[in-house]
Parts: structure tokens; C-alpha cells; sequence
């Protein structure tokens, strides 16, 4: 069974995302708008910060293929959230490199410094943050990195964590 | 000072611009292939470089290129594999970072080649920033009718696009990677058919790795014969390798093939030796999916001789007390870093990654690190060690895709080589954690170096 957060909320597209939606199904040849399933589910994700059962409906809906196409894709790429999260969500890469030039105390300090458990929305549902396997930056580690726009920090000390925090917390 | 083939300019101000790329000579590979090659000629040169897939398998791209099936009326496809997630990697988002326009010239002239009409980067979704960089340089490229219809006048067209993938490893594998690019989960396909006769959308298909189709600007400027006269034996050309772990100098470095370990490891050109002035335990040569080596075996082959930085050299002595060249992801260890709590990380690594579609991989993957697990939190028993090597022979070459291996080896060459530290583990369960297990593997042929903190 799909693992995620119901909502009975419809989902009504905007024209603007709609024509973004096009735009990514033009790219592949007449009868394969499959193929723009994985970038819309992103568009959804940086447009509604998750991406729920209405939506992935509306999505087939839009690309005239069946729902359950659209569960399966989206449940099994790790990048699409399948409850709300924090606004602002940071992704510590924990894989080796990273691993032994110090992940695991940075995820212990964001964990102390947000109060909440990896996966957990702080109360203010400004933040979310989780360990993540290997980024690519595996040189210039510990790194994280942040949805939407996914901004990448990179060579990070609890000092560093805790000037983006509070940066971001300012921005709000 | 080695040469640089693919990074002479990444330091240039503005080279990921079009206008500063071209003044530097870029798109020139573009004008010569489709002005004066014929797409035979240009698959010619790739094979006479004698260029090998940097991706990590190493096969040689021409012949690759030659296997396309080319049956009249239906289309062909090119993509580029830029879904880097290998730990260790990270050459190809340095790339595409920097220098965006050297993999879309590459794109161009190798589409070309295989009569490519619409050609895909597949980027692993995490790379979001890369993703706006290579959309930006797509369409300065289109901007100055180096893409589109009719490129330069030739006839020649060429549609190219960025699809961002879901965040999966497993799209790495080709197959899973064009089934993830036609809206599908990355599970990889049963070969054959391979790619080139039945691809994307059933079609022939060439998938390349970024660093790949880079090689190819170069090799095509210059002509396959020179590229060839870098490095040595089968091993041609420059290789960028993305040195990382506890290295005073990590970042991504090209190489001549060839190149001594040792000077890679110690010189100041390259990785300057270890941090902290530590000692070197142990290095991981090519990505995490590679064998990993004591630094004893790294340093020097079976037979005594300099361990080179070449397909060849780095496999001697095979999975025994060789490794292998893989993606270049190099990993140094000091002496300070603990082989069972990294195996473990890796060995999670995998079993996250696993695509679930073959059970050995499955299920062997989650034992083994459930096993790797309890061995590091001190709850271990000596048993353990020939359970892993027997989990994971029973997941080599038993799964569709490479991925099963990539999880095995890794757990199977660490016990081969550290068996005493995971025995350790057991026998002080207290102190597993704290990591002062003894000095047995650090029996570097190199002096300590006195450096200053990195």
C-alpha cells in the first residue's frame, strides 16, 4: 500500500504550471509524454512543497496515463515527498566521504538546534531535514543542500549550520 | 605539469558562457566534425583514441558507438548519463558546473556521429543547480545556431534537452536510466537487447557518461592518434579523477593515465598527501563499488612494482589484491578511520539503493548491513565475517543489473583485507565504537609526511 499522507484537497493546476507542464512534454516525441512524469512531479513538488493523491491524479489526468503510474514513479524516487514538509527542508549527505569528515555531527546538531527528529516538521512548519545518500560533492564534505531550489552548502561546521538556520529563520 | 584536455580553462572567468567558451576556441570540434567529417569518420577517430567509457566500466566508447543499429526510418538516440551519485564521484557535476558548453559541444559532435536528431542529459535530480546551468548554455548554443535545425548551414539537426531524474543510484545503470527517462521507476532491463539495438522508446540508443562525450571535443580538435599517445597501454588519454576523504588537497584532478599512485597521493600538484600529517590506512580507487585496498596494496602491485593510476595497473593482482580504475572516485582513508563502520555505510548505501527487483540484491543487501551494523555497535560475533563473504557471493553475479556486485564487493574485499579489525570489533564490543583498534594495516611503504593541517 502507498505510503502517504491523504488529502481530500483538489488540485487545480494554474495556467502558468500548466504551461510549464506542456512545455516539458514537448520535449519528447509525439505518444511519449510519459517520459515528463519525473520532471513535472518535480514542478509539483517546488510548486505545493509535496506532492499528494490529488495531485499525482491531476498529473495523469494531464498526461493521459493511469494513476497508479504516477504512485509508483512517485514512491519510488527518493526526491518526491509524499507528506508536507518544512518549508524549508535540509538534506545532509551521511555516505561515506562525507561520513568520515564529520556528517553524523551535523545531523546530531541539526537535530539539537531544529528540536525535531530527521523526517519531523518543526512546529513553526519552517523546517524538515533528513540524512541523504551520496550528493556528489564527496570532496568538500560534510555537505547538505535545500529544496526547492536545492542551494548546496558545502565543508560544514556547526557554526556554518547555524548561520544558515538563522538565516533562513530571518527570511521568513 | 600534466596537460589538460578538459579542464585547460575551468579557471577562465565567464567560461560558462558561451562568448568566453568560443573565444577560447570552443565549438571548434562542432565546425570540423560537421564540416568536414563524415559521421563514420568522426565514430573513426573516437575508436582510434582508444577512449574508454569513463563512467566505470571502462568499455571503449568507439566500438560502443559502432554496435549502433541503424534500420532506415527509425530514430536514434543519444544520451548522456550525468545521474552521478557514485560515492566517491563527483567529476561530472565539477563539469557541468564549470564548464557546461564542453559537455554540449561533446553532445553535438557525438550525436552527429550516431545520427542522433534528439539527444538527452539525464541529470540526477538532485542537481538542480546544474540542471539551470546546462538549460542556460543549451540555449546560448541554440542562440548561435550551434543547435536546432540546420547547425552551421550543414543540414545537420539536433534538438537537445535536460530531463532531471527522481533520486535513485540505481539510475546510474543504463537501462534503468532510459526507463526512468520514459516516466517509469528505474528498474533495470534484461540484456539483451542492449541500448544500441532497442533503447529509448525501443529505438537504438547510445548511452554515454558526461566525461565521455567531453572527450570527445578533444579527440576530434586534435585527432584520435594524438589523444592515444597520452597515457599508457590500453589506458588512453587524461582521466579526471575526484579525490576526496582525509586528503589535504581533495578536488577533482586530470590526470595523464598512467600516472604513479604515489605522486597522485603525495605530490602538491595533485592530492599533497594526507591530512593532518596522518598516516594512510587505506584508499578506495574508483567509487565505492570498487575493492577497497590497504595502503600497502595500494601503493605497490603484488609483484613490487609502483601501482599506476591505469585500467590495468589498478586491476593487477585482481579482486585479490588488486582493484579497479571505476569513475575515478578516489577515497583515502588515515589511519584514524574505521574499515567496519565505513563498510557499513556503504553496505547501507546499497541496500537503499537497491531497486528491489532481484531478491539476492533485495534481501542481501539488507543483511548485509544489518550484519555490519551489529558488528560495529559491538554486537558481533565471529561468525559474522563468513556469513558477509557468503551473502555477498550470493548476490555477485546473480542480479539483472551490476548494482549487486557494486554492494558486494565492497563488503567481501574489506573482510578479505581488514578481517582482524572486524574480529577486533567482537572481541571488545565496549570499545568498538571509539575506534583504537591497533595499528596492523597502516604499513604505508611511505615515509609520515610533516605537513601542516590542510
Amino acid at each position: 500500500m502507498l505510503s502517504v499522507q491523504d488529502t481530500n484537497t483538489p488540485v487545480t493546476f494554474s495556467p502558468e504550471l500548466l504551461d510549464k507542464f506542456a512545455d516539458v512534454v514537448s520535449r519528447y516525441p509525439y505518444g511519449k509524454q510519459k517520459s515528463a512524469l519525473l520532471p513535472i512531479l518535480h514542478l509539483v513538488q517546488a510548486e505545493y512543497g509535496w506532492v499528494s493523491v490529488p495531485a499525482m491524479d491531476s498529473v495523469a489526468n494531464f498526461l493521459s496515463i493511469q494513476p497508479i503510474e504516477v504512485y509508483e514513479v512517485a514512491s519510488f524516487y527518493t526526491m518526491y515527498f509524499l507528506k508536507p514538509q518544512g518549508k524549508y527542508m535540509l538534506e545532509v549527505c551521511r555516505t561515506g566521504p562525507c561520513e568520515i569528515v564529520g556528517a553524523t555531527p551535523i545531523m546530531e546538531h541539526i537535530e539539537k538546534t531544529l528540536g525535531v527528529k530527521e523526517g519531523d516538521v518543526t512546529p513553526d512548519g519552517l523546517f524538515s531535514w533528513r540524512g541523504v545518500e551520496c550528493l556528489a560533492a564527496c570532496g568538500f564534505g560534510p555537505v547538505l543542500q535545500i529544496g526547492p531550489e536545492y542551494t548546496f552548502y558545502e565543508n560544514l561546521t556547526p557554526e556554518s549550520v547555524d548561520q544558515l538556520i538563522g538565516d533562513l529563520r530571518a527570511k521568513s | 605539469m600534466a596537460r589538460k584536455l578538459l579542464l585547460e580553462h575551468i579557471n577562465v572567468p565567464g567560461i560558462n558562457t558561451f562568448d568566453v567558451y568560443r573565444s577560447k576556441g570552443g565549438y571548434a570540434a562542432v565546425e570540423k566534425a560537421l564540416k568536414t567529417l563524415t559521421p563514420d569518420e568522426v565514430v573513426e577517430e573516437v575508436k582510434k583514441s582508444g577512449l574508454r567509457g569513463r563512467g566505470g566500466a571502462g568499455f571503449p566508447t568507439g566500438m560502443k558507438w559502432s554496435f549502433l543499429a541503424k534500420p532506415a526510418g527509425v530514430a536514434r538516440y543519444l544520451v548522456c548519463n550525468a545521474d552521478e551519485s557514485e560515492p566517491g564521484t563527483f567529476k561530472d557535476r565539477y563539469l557541468m558546473t564549470y564548464i557546461p558548453h564542453l559537455l554540449i559541444e561533446g553532445m553535438i559532435v557525438a550525436s552527429f556521429a550516431l545520427g542522433a536528431n534528439t539527444s538527452y542529459i539525464y541529470v540526477r535530480g538532485e542537481m538542480m543547480p546544474q540542471i539551470r546551468i546546462l538549460e542556460k548554455a543549451i540555449a546560448e548554443a541554440k542562440a548561435k545556431g550551434f543547435l536546432g535545425k540546420n547547425i552551421l548551414g550543414t543540414g545537420y539537426d539536433l534538438e537537445l534537452y535536460v530531463q532531471p531524474g527522481g533520486g535513485a543510484y540505481i539510475c546510474g545503470e543504463e537501462t534503468a536510466l532510459l526507463e526512468s527517462l520514459e516516466g517509469k521507476r528505474g528498474n533495470p532491463r534484461i540484456k539483451p537487447p542492449f541500448p544500441a539495438i532497442a533503447g529509448l522508446y525501443g529505438c537504438p540508443t547510445v548511452v554515454n557518461n558526461v566525461e565521455s562525450i567531453a572527450a570527445v571535443v578533444p579527440i576530434i580538435n586534435d585527432g584520435g592518434d594524438e589523444y592515444a599517445k597520452i597515457g599508457i597501454g590500453r589506458s588512453t588519454g587524461t582521466k579526471l579523477i575526484s579525490a576526496g576523504g582525509n586528503l589535504r588537497k581533495p578536488g577533482v584532478y586530470e590526470i595523464d593515465l598512467g600516472l604513479p599512485v604515489e605522486e597522485f597521493l603525495y605530490s602538491d600538484e595533485y592530492c599533497g598527501g594526507i591530512a593532518n600529517g596522518k598516516r594512510l590506512k587505506a584508499v578506495v580507487a574508483g567509487g565505492s563499488s570498487v575493492p577497497i585496498l590497504p595502503a600497502n596494496l595500494f601503493m605497490k602491485t603484488i609483484n613490487n612494482e609502483p601501482r599506476l593510476m591505469s585500467y590495468e595497473s589498478l586491476a593487477e593482482g585482481g579482486f585479490v589484491s588488486g582493484t579497479m580504475m571505476g569513475s575515478g572516485g578516489f577515497i583515502a582513508y588515515d589511519e584514524d578511520q574505521c574499515i567496519v563502520r565505513n563498510t557499513w555505510n556503504f553496505a547501507r548505501f546499497y541496500h537503499h539503493e537497491s531497486c528491489g527487483q532481484c531478491s539476492p540484491c533485495r534481501e542481501g543487501t539488507g543483511w548485509m548491513e544489518k550484519v555490519l551494523h551489529r558488528l560495529e555497535y559491538g554486537h558481533g560475533k565471529m561468525s559474522d565475517m563468513d556469513l558477509l563473504v557468503d551473502v555477498s557471493k550470493k548476490i555477485e553475479g546473480n542480479t539483472i543489473c551490476p548494482l549487486g556486485d557494486a554492494a558486494a564487493w565492497p563488503v567481501a574485499s574489506a573482510i578479505r583485507h581488514f578481517r582482524d579489525e572486524f574480529e577486533w570489533h567482537v572481541t571488545h564490543p565496549h570499545e568498538a565504537t571509539t575506534r583504537n583498534f591497533g595499528l596492523a594495516h597502516y604499513a604505508d611503504p611511505l615515509p609520515k609526511l610533516e605537513v601542516a593541517a590542510s
